[in-house]
C-alpha cells in the first residue's frame, strides 16, 4: 500500500485515541442537562487525565509485575483495536490487517488482564469486580459475534472495512436482520462499556460496581491509562454502530474533500449516539446484578433471531 | 443471495415481517399484563401496515376493508376492552410468574427454526417474493401456542390466542395476498365475539373461583 495510506490511518487512530474522552465528556455534559444540572464542560475528561498523569503512582507492596503492565497492555490493546475500525474512511491499509472476530479478541485479551489485575492483590473488591466483568463478558460475547455473524453472512466477509464498503457500494435496501443485530449490538456495547442499566459508571458503591472495582487500586498514571482505555472502547462501540449501520459519509475515496465529510459526518454520528445514550441513561435506572442476564439473553435471542431472520427472508 | 432484485415494497413487507416475529418474542418476554396488551396492539398495527403495504402495492382493494377491520378491532377494540377488563379485575399490577424467561425464550427460538424446515415444501410451490413469509406467520402462530401453555393467567391466554390469529391473517395477506372477503368478515367477526366471550368468561371464573389463575380450574368444587 501507498505511503498516504498508512499515514492516514495512523491519523485516524490517533484521531480515535484524542477523541475518546471528548465522547465520553460530551454524554457526561448532555446527561447533566437532562437532569437539569449544569454539568462540567465536555473536555473536562481531558483535565482529569492530564491531573492523573501529574499524580505520582502509589502501589501496594504484594503488586506483582502484572499488576505493573496491566494498564500499559490493556491500552495498547485497546490501541489496536480501535486501528481496525474504519472510522472516516475505508480502504485504509490497517483494514486488511485483521478482522472483526479478533477484535473481539482484542477485548477479550484487555478483560483476561484486567481480571487477573483485579485478583492481583487479594482485595475483596477487586476480586468481586473480576467475577462480575467475566460473568458478563460471558453472556455479552456470544450475542456480539452472533450479530456479527449475521452481517458477515449477508456480506459474507467478516472484514470491517469490507462490510462498510458494501452498504456503501450497493443500492440501498432493508435488511430485516440489520434491524435486529444492530438492537443487539447496542445492548452489548451497553453492557461492554459498563453504561446504566449494568453498571453505572459514576459510582463507587459497593454493592454495584463492576468495572469500576476492578481498577479501585490503581493510581496516577495507571489509573489514567486505565480510564482512556475505557473511554476509547466505548468511542469504538460508538463508530462500529454508526459505521456498520449507518455508514453513509464515510469517505470512499482518500481524497481530502471526502476525507473531510467523512469527519464531519462521523463527529455528527457520534454526537448523535452519545445524546441517545446520555437520554436513554437519564430515563433508565441500573438493573439489579442478578437480573442482568436477562437482559442480555434477550440480546442474544434477539441477535438470534436476526440470524433467522436473516435465513428465512433474506436467503432465497 | 438475490435481495436486491426485490421492489421496495416488498422489502418493507419483509421487514414488517421480522419486526412481527419479533414483538411476539417481546410477549413472551414480557411479565407485565398491560405492557403486554399494548405490545399486542403494536403487533396489530404492523399487521395493519402490511395489509395496507399489499392493498395498494398490487392494487387489492378489497384488502383496505380487510385492514379496517385489522386497524378497528386488533390495534383499538380489542386492546382497550382487555385494558378495561384488566383494570375492572384490578390485576393490572400483578406481575405473571412465567417457568424459565431464558428456556422460554430458546424454545421459541427452536420453534421459528422448526416452522422454516415445516414449510420448506410449501415454499416451492409459491412464485411470490413474499413467499418466505409463510414461515413467519407458522412461527407467529406457534409462538402463539407457546404463550398460552406458558402462562397461568387466562388474560394472557387469550392474548395468545389473539396472537395466533394475527398469524393466521398475516399469512393469507402476505403469502396469497388475501382470502376472498367474505372469510376475512367471518374471521374478522369470530374474533370480535371471541373477545366478548372471553370477557364474559373471565367474569365468570372470577367469581366462581376468586382467581384468574387456570391452574385453580382444576380444584374440584361443591355444587350448590
Amino acid at each position: 500500500m501507498n505511503v498516504s495510506g498508512w499515514i492516514l490511518a495512523l491519523g485516524q487512530t490517533a484521531l480515535l485515541i484524542l477523541l475518546a474522552p471528548l465522547l465520553s465528556g460530551w454524554i457526561k455534559w448532555v446527561k447533566c442537562k437532562f437532569q437539569n444540572r449544569r454539568g462540567p464542560i465536555p473536555w473536562q475528561p481531558y483535565r482529569d487525565l492530564a491531573k492523573l498523569f501529574r499524580k505520582e503512582v502509589v502501589m501496594a507492596q504484594q503488586a506483582s509485575p502484572l499488576f505493573r503492565a496491566t494498564p500499559y497492555l490493556v491500552f495498547s490493546v485497546t490501541v489496536l483495536a480501535s486501528s481496525i475500525v474504519p472510522a472516516f474512511a475505508v480502504g485504509l491499509p490497517t483494514a486488511v490487517i485483521a478482522d472483526v472476530i479478533v477484535m473481539v479478541g482484542f477485548f477479550a485479551l484487555a478483560r483476561f488482564f484486567l481480571c487477573l489485575a483485579g485478583m492481583d492483590l487479594g482485595t475483596a473488591f477487586g476480586g468481586m469486580g473480576a467475577s462480575r466483568e467475566v460473568t458478563i463478558s460471558s453472556l455479552t460475547e456470544p450475542a456480539m459475534l452472533l450479530s456479527i455473524f449475521t452481517l458477515a453472512m449477508t456480506f459474507t466477509s467478516t472484514n470491517l472495512d469490507a462490510m462498510v464498503l458494501h452498504t456503501l457500494t450497493q443500492p440501498f435496501q432493508i435488511y430485516p436482520s440489520f434491524i435486529f443485530a444492530g438492537m443487539s449490538l447496542l445492548l452489548v456495547g451497553v453492557a461492554e462499556c459498563g453504561r446504566i442499566p449494568i453498571d453505572n459508571p459514576a459510582t463507587h458503591l459497593e454493592l454495584t460496581m463492576i468495572h469500576e472495582a476492578m481498577i479501585l487500586e490503581y493510581s496516577g498514571r495507571h489509573l489514567a491509562l486505565l480510564e482512556w482505555a475505557s473511554m476509547l472502547k466505548m468511542l469504538i462501540f460508538g463508530v462500529l454502530i454508526c459505521n456498520l449501520f449507518l455508514p453513509w459519509g464515510t469517505a470512499l475515496h482518500l481524497e481530502p474533500t471526502a476525507i473531510a465529510v467523512g469527519l464531519l459526518t462521523l463527529g455528527i454520528k457520534l454526537m448523535g449516539i452519545g445524546f441517545v445514550l446520555a437520554a436513554s441513561e437519564s430515563v433508565l435506572a441500573k438493573m439489579r446484578l442478578f437480573r442482568t442476564p436477562e437482559l442480555l439473553s434477550l440480546a442474544f435471542i434477539i441477535a438470534l433471531l436476526g440470524m433467522l431472520g436473516h435465513v428465512i427472508l433474506e436467503v432465497h | 443471495m438475490n435481495f436486491t432484485v426485490l421492489t421496495l415494497a416488498e422489502q418493507i413487507i419483509l421487514t414488517l415481517a421480522a419486526l412481527m416475529l419479533f414483538t411476539s418474542f417481546l410477549l413472551l418476554a414480557q411479565t407485565r399484563l398491560l405492557t403486554l396488551i399494548h405490545i399486542f396492539a403494536l403487533q396489530g398495527a404492523l399487521l395493519f401496515a402490511t395489509t395496507l403495504v399489499i392493498a395498494f402495492t398490487y392494487g387489492r382493494h378489497h384488502l383496505l376493508i380487510s385492514a379496517a377491520l385489522t386497524l378497528g378491532l386488533k390495534v383499538f377494540f380489542i386492546p382497550i376492552q382487555l385494558q378495561k377488563l384488566v383494570t375492572r379485575l384490578d390485576i393490572k399490577r400483578e406481575v405473571e410468574v412465567v417457568g424459565n424467561p431464558s428456556l422460554i425464550m430458546f424454545g421459541a427460538a427452536a420453534l421459528v427454526l422448526f416452522s422454516y424446515y415445516a414449510v420448506l415444501p410449501i415454499r416451492e410451490l409459491s412464485m411470490l417474493a413474499t413467499r418466505n413469509t409463510i414461515a413467519v406467520s407458522l412461527a407467529i402462530v406457534l409462538l402463539g401456542m407457546l404463550l398460552i401453555i406458558s402462562r397461568r393467567k387466562a388474560v394472557v391466554q387469550v392474548v395468545g390466542f389473539m396472537c395466533m390469529e394475527n398469524g393466521l391473517m398475516f399469512a393469507a395477506v402476505a403469502a396469497t395476498q388475501g382470502m376472498p372477503m367474505v372469510v376475512e368478515m367471518g374471521v374478522a367477526l369470530d374474533v370480535l365475539v371471541a373477545a366478548i366471550l372471553f370477557g364474559i368468561f373471565f367474569f365468570q371464573i372470577r367469581t366462581e373461583f376468586g382467581t384468574l389463575d387456570v391452574d385453580k380450574l382444576n380444584l374440584l368444587k361443591e355444587v350448590d
